[in-house]
């Protein structure tokens, strides 16, 4: 769930997430880098963690802050610069119905160098990833969200899913280009603490995967078990049958008077 | 002959299988990582084709977009498939990617007395059908609720039985019963809420007049019926040789006069530190109070004057006009004050934004971020109030 706030980019935010999304138009709000408590007011209010603030001024220019909250306090935010802006109006073509959930791919490495890259990775995933769900329709799959992170822009590009034939199961993929279109440069971040983050990430005991007891797993993938057993008798353990190392009747008689003469020296 | 034309066949099969496969396969030097649960695929090689900006960029980041989209579509179709009323569904594994949650954690809460007993019992739930048959009416009914299939107290004809009195109207013995129970469930609820919350239960013992009440619970009764006012037994009036009712509440503990000689010096001492530092103490809570408490008041002057303004332009009134409240007493009667903005910061300012919406629009949040500061400081370290 998102909020967006003031006019000027209002259209392709909200369009993205049309059923999920309030949208509120109003100018004068103050600014989100210096104070969040009207932002945490509108969330408080709205019951969203995300949301999406647009601004326009000389110093910068076409702005939009994308950020989330947790328990109603900003958690992170990002703003970045819009350069080139298309949106889903200029490109004329049929769109795919409001509400898909969209796929997301992230190409280039800058993705994961630097903290900041490696936030805004998470932070558009949680944006627009949509309700987890556990089936999906595969003829349903239309929509295609597409960052590129290259000389310090990243490219936003959403484009419609066209199935075609192949020979073999999986179909061959063509893309429309469909939606709104951006090019997005990074600006200023306000990233929430390392202890605020790890407490954000708390799972309860419920969700967090069950351990299995006596399973391990190895560096190349073996996986090792143990199995823990009672103890045994080790003389009555079945063994295979060498004929050549079977005892003769006149070696078994030495041995038993031996254990006798023993027997007889301890008492 | 035949030979060579299987192993031609062979071969064009061959040249066939990976002329299709060709279509849908793309070459990357690294794999992508996938998280099928998300929808997600990260590609990790850096996009060098697109160094280069220019008019073709656009033609590029697309081929990019089509051959990522492809390797993601390819790892969904392997994915186990249900066929759901003529449309084929993939089964989506669990979304790997971490991502902060958005409320917190909910706090356990402690088992009910039933959960207790079921526990220890080793009762499990029986899985119930949702509706049940029901003779009277010939039709399917929910197990509870509106309609339900077996409501006895929607008769139409009760037989009276034999011990029962023949004056006694059955129809409604069995409304009153409903209605027992259903406010005995009330309170087993209530009372399972406030163990969760660790309340004090109020306790409803003896306090109910049955006639065998001893002179000790009688009292006891009394005393808790004279609390039970809207101003805690205050104004309550007293029989002519009635005694005046014992305050109770917190007591305060002195200590002893004479006894812990060593306490006494350190205590003395730390005082007379504390006169002769040149430094001043701050006590943070009193500092937070009184910080809150001024803001409270301008707030109130402002709004004073806000409505002011408005009244004037309706009907002239003077300067000085609406002056009758004057400044708001210290102290005193402002235990019950509006919150104030950033004091417990919740929910901003709710009285603002709902006054403000249509009339004065501009600033919705008067905007003291420099003192936003010090009341968090002061918040964490315990600003409670004081009077």
């Amino acid at each position: 769930m998102c909020f967006v706030l003031k006019a000027i980019n209002y259209v392709l935010q909200y369009a993205l997430k049309k059923p999920y999304g309030v949208l509120y138009k109003k100018k004068n709000i103050t600014r989100p880098f210096e104070d969040q408590t009207s932002l945490e007011f509108f969330s408080k209010k709205s019951d969203c963690s995300l949301f999406m603030f647009g601004s326009h001024n000389k110093k910068r220019p076409n702005n939009l802050v994308i950020g989330r909250m947790y328990d109603y306090h900003v958690l992170d935010m990002i703003e970045v610069g819009i350069e080139k802006f298309v949106s889903l109006k200029d490109i004329k073509n049929s769109k795919c119905p409001e509400g898909t959930k969209p796929m997301l791919i992230f190409a280039g490495d800058d993705f994961d160098v630097t903290e900041d890259y490696r936030r805004l990775k998470n932070l558009l995933i949680d944006f627009f990833r949509g309700p987890t769900v556990s089936n999906v329709r595969l003829a349903g799959l239309e929509y295609v969200l597409h960052f590129t992170a290259l000389n310090g822009k990243i490219y936003f590009r959403s484009y419609k899913l066209l199935l075609k034939k192949s020979g073999c199961r999986t179909p061959r993929i063509e893309l429309e280009e469909m939606g709104p279109s951006m090019d997005l440069v990074l600006r200023r971040t306000h990233l929430a603490s390392d202890d605020l983050y790890k407490l954000s990430m708390k799972m309860p005991k419920a969700l967090k995967p069950k351990k299995k007891k006596n399973v391990s797993h190895d560096t190349f993938g073996t996986t090792y078990g143990r199995i823990h057993m009672q103890k045994q008798d080790l003389s009555k353990l079945q063994t295979r049958k060498m004929k050549g190392l079977k005892k003769r009747p006149a070696e078994r008689k030495a041995e038993d008077q031996e254990k006798k003469s023993k027997r007889i020296k301890k008492d | 002959m035949e030979g060579q034309s299987v192993e031609e066949l062979l071969a064009k099969a061959e040249r066939d299988e990976a002329e299709k496969l060709q279509r849908i396969t793309v070459h990357k030097e690294l794999e992508l990582e996938f998280d099928l649960g998300n929808l997600l695929a990260s590609d990790r090689n850096p996009p060098t084709g697109l160094r280069h900006a220019g008019p073709t960029q656009e033609a590029e980041l697309r081929a990019l977009a089509r051959d990522n989209t492809q390797l993601l579509i390819n790892q969904l179709w392997q994915l186990p498939t249900d066929r759901v009323e003529e449309a084929l569904v993939a089964r989506l594994p669990e979304p790997t990617t971490r991502l902060p949650r958005e409320k917190p954690v909910p706090r356990p809460r402690p088992l009910t007395r039933w959960q207790q007993f079921a526990r220890l019992k080793g009762i499990r739930p029986k899985k119930k059908t949702n509706l049940v048959w029901d003779e009277g009416s010939g039709q399917w009914r929910r197990r509870w609720g509106y309609q339900r299939a077996r409501d006895d107290t929607k008769e139409w004809l009760i037989e009276v039985p034999g011990n029962a009195d023949p004056m006694e109207d059955q129809f409604a013995k069995r409304i009153q019963a409903k209605k027992e129970r259903v406010a005995k469930n009330e309170l087993n609820r209530l009372r399972n809420l406030a163990r969760a919350h660790k309340r004090q239960l109020p306790s409803a013992a003896g306090l109910h007049p049955t006639g065998h009440q001893s002179k000790e619970e009688l009292g006891r009764a009394v005393q808790v019926a004279k609390v039970s006012t809207a101003s805690v037994g205050r104004f309550q009036e007293r029989l002519p040789k009635e005694k005046a009712p014992r305050v109770s509440g917190k007591k305060r503990k002195f200590q002893p006069l004479f006894g812990d000689f060593a306490a006494e010096k350190k205590s003395q001492l730390e005082m007379l530190r504390i006169m002769n530092s040149k430094k001043p103490q701050l006590d943070v809570t009193r500092a937070t109070n009184k910080q809150m408490r001024e803001e409270d008041q301008e707030e109130a002057a402002k709004r004073r004057k806000m409505s002011q303004k408005g009244k004037r332009k309706g009907g002239r009134q003077g300067p000085g006009g609406k002056r009758k409240g004057g400044p708001p007493s210290q102290g005193g009667t402002r235990k019950g004050g509006p919150p104030s903005q950033g004091g417990t910061r919740k929910g901003g300012p709710p009285s603002q934004g709902g006054k403000r919406k249509g009339g004065l629009g501009g600033k919705m949040n008067s905007g003291r971020p420099g003192l936003s500061g010090k009341r968090k400081g002061g918040q964490h370290q315990g600003g409670k109030r004081r009077k």
